[in-house]
């Protein structure tokens, strides 16, 4: 644990304002540069010293990364670079994915959502108290988890895929992107690759110390939505203590295309019950051809918190996703 | 009473630099050649400093000074709680008992995570916090405990090496029997013999009596104070005074408390402060030791030095409630009056003085349902956490959310109205309450009119009809309301008043009250205007800063303010109206007594046109001298007002006096609360749908600051209920809760969407212009009234702790039981 909190250290700063550039130094100081866009994430790490970059890569002045644009195939592109309340307020997504600018609009407060990026909160590292902390656990190159001790105060923690840490995902975004199937676009000196929005969030049983499939020297670029679930019928709820300035405890995020009164198809995915945002497609296959009613909604509860355990503090998020799934299977919230 | 100020509403002077952002905090200002201090915090528990190697830190450029535990005093604080303990208790067995060292600035026996260590100053902050990640402190880690309950099991840790449990002042040993914790395992207190303990008439005999006996245990959190501005301070040195930009509750009482923690007489110090970014109790005179740390260090390196305290540090030094456990049995005839009331109270002390609230915890209980047979009993525990001080309706808060509930359950069993019972149990004028005194006499309620309180608030919040709709669901949602009283000591008597009427025909209003937001340092000085007949236009109020000569004021604290300065300005513009009577009578002829005073002006009686101005009797003051213009004063002054009038004796007419008045009894304010809650029972979720609140404080003197006490004391008391509170890791004594985020104080989308309130507005007759304090008791009233609304939605039985948080209700409705964290603190 660091002893200084609240200041923040010298380091060197850069502050591109091509892409090009960007991953040009991304490339050459790879594993010590830290890739800072609106900080909401990044600042409270650095004034607790609790991580120490050595070099600190500023995008926020990379235009080519912001705005919302229209796709070819009638979907829409999103700069990672940009500023939440943009996506809040752009007409496009409204229009089109008005699920993602819920789940935009419900992120921490106002004053966070016009400093803070998409990108930024997808790619966000968890909030487990333990870790940021700054203690020394598994996540951040120890041997013991935390969270998961006897005494641990795990009331937020997880509930599914807990591999030695039990730490979970805070995005709201992020199962939003997983319900329209998002493609994310990452780019380095290498080239450009594109990585489905479900693929993009990593457990820590493949890699503890990260939360996305981001290595250094690549660099988020922007999110397209295809035009395949537009239009389709969409639920986004979060449940969170306080009603602004506050993490999920549970999120879900799911889109129904309905014919003949029988769910033909649909995403589902939640977030904050694991290290990653869940995509249910059990939940999805089991709901299949069945009419949207308080009948499918259950059985679809009940199938998605299959496998779930509790930690020490957090049995109740069982029953919390089992009814936020039933919810947006059933389409209202009473 | 047809007043022209007192009951208006009105723009404070404040306002404007407020609004523009004019205002500045203790962290605002700079000074030329300021340095910047930082902390070093222990990261332990508890543990004992074994050496500390600074040499590589004092190398760097820019580093000016160290400053370590040896260098700063130690000041005893007044001693404070309520109950009347015995110097031997009953667990004691005669072994003598150790005296907790009083809470020092810097320590090198630090007794809990962050306490400071020492402190480093430097060009700048930057330098300063490299610098003293570059100290090496040998730490040896002494046992530590953070959960009072721990403490007291058999073979369990002591949280300092003196002992784990207050009697009286002395801390001793004290673990309970395995019988005691197998009751404890069982989610229940042991009714035990405890350290502190008062009785009144005989509890057992009367349970025997009762037709309805509630018993059950409940606990309430710890919860820090979340100032808006922390407790930073700067300090130089000019010409022997100590500058001081402090964040304090209180002005005049101040002085003395930063002078002792930094070795200079209190009549060099000049404390600077006229905003101060609210103090909840936490900013009491006896809480700036920390102030010493800039002063030590602008002493040493001869340079101003600015302390910065950031959020994460204000949770560690800036004062917290103390969190408790209580198992009550309350024993009720079937008429619905509570005949007996047996409370056990435990509670988390802190490391250092002993917290009072669980003392007051039981008189608050005495004087909201005035049992005809009571006894408390109680235990404060040394705890390895951060300091506990008064906060916001301390043990008063505490007392109503953890017994409120338990009445509205008593209630339903009798078959009897929560609003009725409530009124069949409050106090009335000049009943008797709290604890007994030697000769077993206990005080009585000045006024208290909390059944008028309660039948007005029942009135307008439609009560007969609303409650029905409890446990009504509406798709997910279940809905239920909830009605609370609640109460605090609401004044204090014997302060001094001072104002100036100048020959420009002014009213300068003197105050040493502090300014925190409440509005009472003006509200209080416009009973001077009021009584004078004076325009609020031609008022200036005087504040904030000791080098404006300021009068010994009451503190800014426990409610007290309105009470106590309206009653010492009350008496300073009686003192100044005599002596313009008296002026009038030398120079017009005829006796004091012939003369009336209004419209700026002492006149003849029956004759307006007559006599001379203010302006002109303050001429006729300067040039007559004496006891007109302050030369000379009363001897009942404290030595504080003497000073004061001292030194602007000559500046015009002076009122200057003691309050005097007296009273019978004690002063305490009621407020009778309603809330209607909507329970999502698949999210756990609630939405406060509606709040009403309705004050019994004597005479409204504000109506719009009146709100904002009412609603600002109830939105605290609704974080209380709902969210905030500490987290701590027991096995390793850290906090994990430590900033807004995971403090959790309610948001603006937390509060009710609909807030109301009321003022049954009837006077105190023991206090000159009828008014009583109210900050603290809407506290409880908040609290109170969701906690008991959310009973009523899911049911008396699913909760018995606060903050009552999704994962309790969402647990609970699952297992249709109740499902919470036991009887363990801060999780």
């Amino acid at each position: 644990m660091a002893l200084i909190h609240d200041v923040m250290p010298a380091f060197e700063l850069f502050q591109p304002v091509t892409v090009a550039d960007t991953l040009a130094l991304l490339d050459k100081y790879k594993k010590s540069a830290w890739v800072l866009a609106g900080g909401m994430d990044t600042f409270d790490w650095l004034k607790d010293r609790n991580k120490r970059p050595e070099i600190v890569v500023d995008i926020s002045g990379v235009k080519e990364i912001r705005g919302v644009q229209a796709t070819s195939d009638g979907g829409i592109e999103i700069g990672a670079g940009t500023i939440l309340s943009e996506v809040v307020q752009h007409p496009l997504v409204k229009d089109k994915y008005p699920i993602l600018t819920q789940a935009a609009e419900v992120v921490a407060s106002p004053q966070i959502r016009a400093q803070g990026t998409l990108g930024g909160n997808v790619s966000q590292d968890t909030r487990c108290w333990y870790y940021r902390g700054g203690w020394a656990c598994y996540r951040a190159g120890g041997n013991i988890c935390y969270a998961d001790t006897p005494s641990a105060i795990n009331r937020e923690h997880a509930i599914f895929d807990a591999d030695r840490c039990v730490a979970v995902n805070p995005s709201d975004t992020a199962p939003a992107l997983i319900a329209l199937d998002a493609k994310m676009v990452i780019r380095s000196v290498e080239g450009e690759r594109m990585v489905d929005a479900e693929k993009f969030f990593i457990g820590p049983a493949l890699d503890i110390t990260r939360m996305t499939v981001l290595q250094p020297g690549e660099l988020l670029t922007a999110i397209r939505i295809p035009a395949t679930w537009a239009g389709a019928s969409f639920y986004f709820e979060k449940v969170r203590e306080r009603q602004v300035w506050d993490f999920p405890i549970v999120n879900v995020a799911a889109v129904f295309v309905v014919s003949d009164g029988k769910i033909e198809r649909s995403r589902i995915a939640v977030n904050a019950v694991a290290a990653h945002p869940m995509r249910l497609t059990s939940v999805e296959a089991a709901i299949a051809g069945k009419p949207r009613n308080e009948e499918t909604a259950k059985l679809g509860g009940e199938r998605a918190i299959q496998g779930a355990k509790p930690l020490a503090h957090n049995e109740y998020k069982i029953p919390l996703m089992r009814n936020l799934v039933k919810r947006a299977i059933r389409g209202q919230t009473a | 009473m047809n007043y022209k100020l007192i009951g208006k509403n009105y723009q404070s002077p404040d306002i404007t630099a407020k609004v523009t952002g004019k205002s500045r905090y203790a962290e605002d200002y700079r000074a030329d050649g300021m340095l910047f201090a930082k902390l070093l915090l222990s990261p332990m528990p508890h543990a004992r400093v074994r050496s500390i190697d600074a040499s590589e830190a004092l190398k760097m450029p820019g580093v000016h000074a160290i400053l370590t535990a040896d260098e700063v005093p130690l000041v005893a604080p007044p001693v404070r709680g309520n109950a009347a303990a015995e110097e031997e208790g009953p667990d004691s067995k005669g072994a003598r008992g150790v005296p907790i060292k009083p809470e020092p600035a810097l320590t090198n026996e630090p007794v809990f995570y962050g306490q400071p260590i020492l402190a480093v100053a430097a060009e700048d902050e930057v330098t300063a916090a490299d610098a003293i990640e570059r100290i090496k402190v040998d730490f040896e880690p002494l046992p530590f405990c953070v959960d009072p309950l721990q403490s007291l099991r058999p073979g369990g840790p002591n949280a300092r090496l003196e002992g784990n449990v207050y009697y009286s002042t002395l801390a001793k040993t004290l673990k309970w029997t395995e019988e005691d914790w197998k009751e404890v395992e069982a989610g229940r207190l042991p009714m035990r013999e405890a350290p502190d303990t008062w009785k009144v008439g005989d509890v057992d005999a009367a349970f025997k009596e009762a037709a309805v006996i509630i018993d059950e245990t409940v606990a309430s959190q710890a919860t820090s104070h979340q100032c808006m501005e922390p407790r930073s301070s700067m300090a130089y040195w000019q010409n022997g005074k100590l500058f001081m930009h402090a964040s304090a509750q209180s002005t005049a009482h101040v002085g003395q408390s930063i002078g002792n923690w930094a070795k200079v007489d209190r009549k060099n110090v000049v404390l600077l402060g006229d905003y101060v970014g609210g103090g909840f109790g936490g900013k009491n005179p006896e809480t700036h030791m920390h102030t010493a740390i800039p002063a030590l260090l602008a002493k040493k390196t001869g340079r101003p030095v600015m302390l910065r305290i950031t959020r994460e540090e204000d949770n560690f030094i800036g004062r917290s409630r103390a969190g408790m456990v209580m198992r009550v049995r309350m024993g009720f005839r079937k008429d619905g009056r509570m005949i007996a009331l047996d409370m056990f109270v435990v509670q988390a002390n802190g490391p250092f003085a002993r917290a009072g609230d669980y003392g007051t915890c039981a008189v608050v209980a005495s004087a909201n349902y005035t049992p005809v047979n009571m006894r408390f009993r109680g235990t404060a525990v040394l705890t390895n956490t951060p300091p506990h001080g008064p906060q916001r309706g301390p043990g008063g808060a505490q007392s109503t959310v953890m017994f409120e509930p338990l009445l509205c359950q008593a209630a339903r069993k009798l078959g009897i109205d929560e609003v009725e019972i409530r009124k069949i149990n409050a106090p009335t004028t000049g009943m008797a309450f709290g604890v007994p005194e030697k000769d077993g006499e206990r005080s009585h309620f000045t006024s208290a009119f909390p059944r008028e309180a309660l039948e007005r608030g029942a009135e307008k919040f439609n009560w007969a009809e609303r409650k029905k709709r409890n446990g009504h669901m509406r798709g997910t949602k279940v809905s239920g309301v909830g009605v609370s009283l609640a109460n605090f000591t609401a004044g204090t008597i014997g302060f001094d008043g001072m104002i100036v009427l100048t020959p420009e025909g002014k009213l300068n209003i003197y105050s040493g009250v502090g300014n925190i937001g409440t509005l009472s340092v003006y509200d209080t000085a416009r009973v001077a205007a009021e009584m004078l007949d004076m325009p609020w236009d031609k008022c200036e109020v005087i504040w904030g800063d000791t080098s404006k000569h300021l009068p010994w004021s009451s503190r800014q604290g426990g409610s007290q303010t309105i009470h106590g300065t309206s009653r010492a300005n009350y008496a300073a513009a009686a003192d100044a109206k005599q002596k313009l009577q008296e002026i009038a009578a030398k120079d017009l002829g005829g006796s004091p007594d012939d003369y009336a005073i209004g419209n700026q002006r002492v006149f003849r009686k029956g004759n307006p046109g007559s006599g001379m101005s203010y302006a002109q009797a303050a001429q006729r003051a300067i040039a007559l001298g004496g006891r007109f213009d302050g030369h000379e004063v009363a001897q009942d002054l404290n030595v504080v007002t003497k000073e004061s009038a001292k030194a602007i004796a000559g500046t015009g007419l002076m009122g200057v006096a003691k309050d005097n008045y007296g009273r019978k009894g004690n002063t305490q304010s009621f407020v009778a609360s309603f809330a209607e809650v909507e329970v999502d029972v698949e999210t756990g979720e609630y939405k406060i749908l509606d709040y009403l609140c309705v004050a019994d404080c004597g005479t409204v003197v504000n109506p719009r600051g009146l709100e904002g006490q009412l609603h600002g004391g109830a939105i605290q008391g609704i974080g209380h209920t709902r969210s905030q509170k500490w987290v701590y890791d027991q096995e390793y004594g850290i906090p994990l809760a430590r900033r807004f985020h995971y403090n959790r104080p309610p948001s603006i989308l937390d509060i009710p969407e609909k807030m109301d309130w009321d003022a049954v507005n009837l006077p105190d007759s023991q206090t000159p212009i009828g008014a009583k304090g109210i900050a603290e008791a809407a506290v409880g009233a908040g609290a109170g009234a969701v906690r008991c609304a959310l009973a009523a939605a899911i049911g008396d039985d699913y909760v018995r702790r606060t903050p009552v948080g999704i994962d309790m209700i969402l647990a609970s409705v699952e297992a249709k039981q109740r499902v919470d964290r036991g009887l363990t603190f801060n999780v």
